[in-house]
């Protein structure tokens, strides 16, 4: 099944390594990862979109609380979230293509960040599921260039990933 | 007072009560060196290749209490420790592996002698650091003590670039330390820890499974005292071999691959398993699916939560030191416990299966290798430290060497290291100045470490070696007479040395052995009256010399093939 690792790691260099390492050393997947300093900037949170059976996601969640450097891990998919990911996407925007692209951009909430006479650059935010939907959406051969920032997630109301 | 880097680790080490310490100089390590050699607090024991220095403070550690200790330089310094890291690494031996690296200025740009010493040994160390700042040298250091002996313990790598060896500062070195990452458990939760004994009091067929765990925790008394109170058979791992007597009635013998035949039966058709410190692997359940069709309920307490329920579903689990749990659990037991009266069938049952003497062996001509290891045990009275190397000879010390104390038994168990003997016999023996120590190892085997009977000169070592020379990668072998139609694909070792000659060489004692009826007396001689030499003993043994019982690779625990069988 689809889960959101939250981690809240020490901001050291090599951490993220650490962390890439135990997923591959031991055959886990990894989807997405994103990472970035939090408020406390000697604090690191990253997050990971991974697949796996409930006995594999235990031991995702055991083996990276095993990490000297890791402080706190949750799966943010155990209970309710909100998850966010952020896509830019460079489009082919001339003749008729030119207003069909705002068009699309504009009932997917998108808004276009760049403009030439040939390209649109669009942004877009929302859960992984709706970018796919957009780039479903387009025709393929007008997408020059792609780039998402992968899954950031957080739990709703008390829920509180904090040291 | 200010101080330099390469001081201030000589300081720590002593801070840390570091008696002796296992390693090689280099051009990174030289300032360190140069500490080391104006003090006389911590011993230096020059080994003659860097992997030996990890093996030796890693079975400096394993037969004793303390954390070993390793220094060497980098690059290549560096990549000949891996090995013994990850040896250590898979069986949870505490150990600090201080590693020199290129000045800091230096780093990436691929200066002589670099490598990118956290990055390589990352996969097989509980932890490791860089320190790029004299100012924190004192408190990482103090951080790697921690980490490796607390929780579940392992080897953590300093890497301590040149220049930071140099630079000065303040020393202080810190009284305690506080991680808010880290924060082992130490006592298991009460609540399941009753839960627990209420599932042993009902258990028709329990067994009491124990692995290297109530060794790492001294809890060989505890579990001792708790199996007498609830009179259930006992099992140990390889790794937690002398974690309980092996000459007590209750002592049902090994279990796994080359376990004995009621060890594998008892475990499989226990109704209750309290599994303590051990984690249920590949090389002791045999075939998961197979061991999984018995109907049985698992008590697992270890102080790793990812060993528990990683194999095996565990029904009531307990995170924390084997010894605090195993004192608790005691508490509850003297407070009344009633074992299940069908506890006397299963005994009967067991004691069936034991009449089978799966050990039993044939004597032919040659010398059996299990022989040698009957009269090891009777010539040392039992009470050697006996390391060992991977193979055969491994198995048949397991088996036949009867441990009733913990950490006499130093071998690699996880990662199956060839050529940890000999280092292992070093570590012990300046842990243990006083002991008797038999390295009991194959000529294969001990050739991957051999140089290091130079060490054992140079500091007066006296190890026993017991070669098992049967001129042959005898488990490949094995494997291979079994498995493979007979066709013995580079496992023979031909163009072997004259061990004794080579051992006389090193200025030590070389005795071959070629008959049964003279193995007791070279024992004994090797023994008594050459007790403060390093003997080499090649015993000449029989080539065709299996290890059974035997489970074979994707078979269940109860389909052994047995000697008799064949």
């Amino acid at each position: 099944m689809r889960h959101i690792i939250s981690i809240l790691i020490e901001n050291e260099s090599g951490a993220l390594s650490r962390v890439a390492g135990l997923f591959s050393a031991r055959g886990y997947n990894i989807e997405s990862l994103t990472v970035a300093p939090t408020e406390d900037p000697s604090l690191s949170r990253m997050t990971i979109l991974t697949r796996g059976s409930d006995e594999v996601l235990e031991q995702i969640t055991k083996q990276l609380n095993k990490l000297i450097d890791v402080v706190k891990v949750v799966d943010l998919s155990e209970a309710a979230h909100v998850e966010r990911e952020l896509m830019l996407i460079k489009v082919r925007a001339t003749g008729k293509d030119r207003e069909e692209m705002k068009r699309m951009a504009d009932i997917f909430r998108g808004r276009i960040i760049d403009v030439t006479e040939s390209t649109y650059v669009i942004e877009l935010t929302g859960a992984s599921s709706k970018l796919d939907s957009f780039i479903a959406g387009l025709d393929a051969g007008l997408i020059l260039e792609t780039v998402r920032t992968g899954v950031c997630g957080i739990g709703r109301g008390d829920r509180i990933l904090k040291v | 007072m200010m101080i330099s880097g390469a001081e201030i680790v000589i300081r720590c080490l002593q801070e840390e009560k570091v008696e002796c310490v296992f390693g090689y100089p280099g051009g990174s390590v030289l300032h360190i060196y140069d500490a080391l050699f104006k003090q006389d607090q911590v011993r230096h024991i020059l080994v003659r290749h860097e992997q030996a220095a990890v093996h030796a403070a890693d079975a400096y550690s394993r037969s004793s209490q303390k954390v070993g200790v390793a220094l060497v330089t980098s690059g290549p310094g560096v990549t000949n420790t891996v090995t013994g890291i990850a040896t250590a690494y898979m069986d949870s031996i505490p150990m600090v592996v201080i590693t020199g690296q290129v000045p800091t200025a230096y780093i990436g740009q691929d200066a002589f002698q670099e490598c990118d010493t956290v990055g390589i040994t990352r996969p097989c160390v509980k932890h490791n650091f860089l320190v790029k700042d004299v100012k924190d040298l004192a408190l990482t250091i103090k951080k790697a003590f921690h980490i490796a002996a607390t929780g579940r313990p392992g080897p953590v790598v300093v890497d301590i670039p040149k220049d930071i060896t140099a630079q000065v500062c303040e020393f202080e070195y810190p009284k305690t330390i506080q991680m808010r990452s880290y924060n082992p458990v130490v006592k298991g939760h009460l609540g399941q820890i009753k839960k627990a004994v209420q599932i042993l009091q009902e258990a028709k067929r329990p067994i009491i499974y124990t692995g290297g765990g109530v060794i790492l925790s001294d809890a060989a008394p505890q579990l001792t005292e708790l199996a007498r109170k609830l009179d259930f058979p006992v099992t140990n791992t390889l790794m937690g071999l002398g974690g309980y007597p092996a000459t007590d009635r209750q002592f049902v013998g090994m279990l796994g691959m080359h376990g004995t035949y009621e060890a594998n039966n008892a475990m499989h058709y226990a109704d209750v398993i309290l599994a303590v410190g051990a984690r249920f692997d590949d090389r002791v359940i045999g075939n998961p699916d197979h061991f999984g069709q018995e109907k049985r309920r698992v008590i697992h307490i270890d102080i790793d939560p990812s060993s528990i329920s990683k194999r095996v579903k565990v029904d009531v689990p307990i995170v924390g030191n084997v010894a605090d749990v195993l004192d608790e659990l005691l508490k509850l037991v003297a407070g009344g416990f009633k074992a299940n009266p069908e506890v006397a069938n299963w005994w009967k049952q067991i004691e069936e299966w034991r009449g089978r003497d799966s050990l039993r062996y044939k004597q032919v001509e040659h010398i059996m290798p299990q022989y040698v290891m009957e009269k090891l045990y009777e010539v040392t009275g039992g009470n050697a430290f006996v390391t060992s190397d991977v193979g055969q000879h491994q198995m048949f010390a397991a088996q036949y060497y009867k441990f009733d104390k913990p950490r006499r038994w130093i071998n690699s168990g996880g990662l199956g290291t060839m050529g940890v003997g000999l280092p292992y016999g070093m570590g012990v023996l300046m842990a243990n100045p006083d002991a008797q120590v038999a390295c009991v190892t194959g000529e294969a085997s001990i050739q991957m470490c051999i140089q290091e009977m130079s060490t054992c000169k140079q500091y007066g070592l006296p190890i026993k070696i017991i070669n098992l020379n049967n001129g042959m990668l005898g488990m490949v072998r094995q494997w291979q007479e079994m498995f493979y139609s007979k066709r013995y694909s580079q496992s023979y070792v031909t163009s072997l040395p004259d061990f004794v000659k080579l051992a006389e060489s090193y200025g030590h004692v070389g005795i071959k052995v070629e008959k049964p009826e003279d193995v007791e007396p070279a024992l004994r001689k090797a023994f008594v009256e050459h007790k403060d030499d390093l003997v080499f003993l090649d015993f000449i043994i029989d080539p065709a010399a299996n290890v059974f019982p035997m489970v074979a690779a994707g078979k269940g625990l109860t389909e052994m093939i047995l000697a008799e069988d064949l």
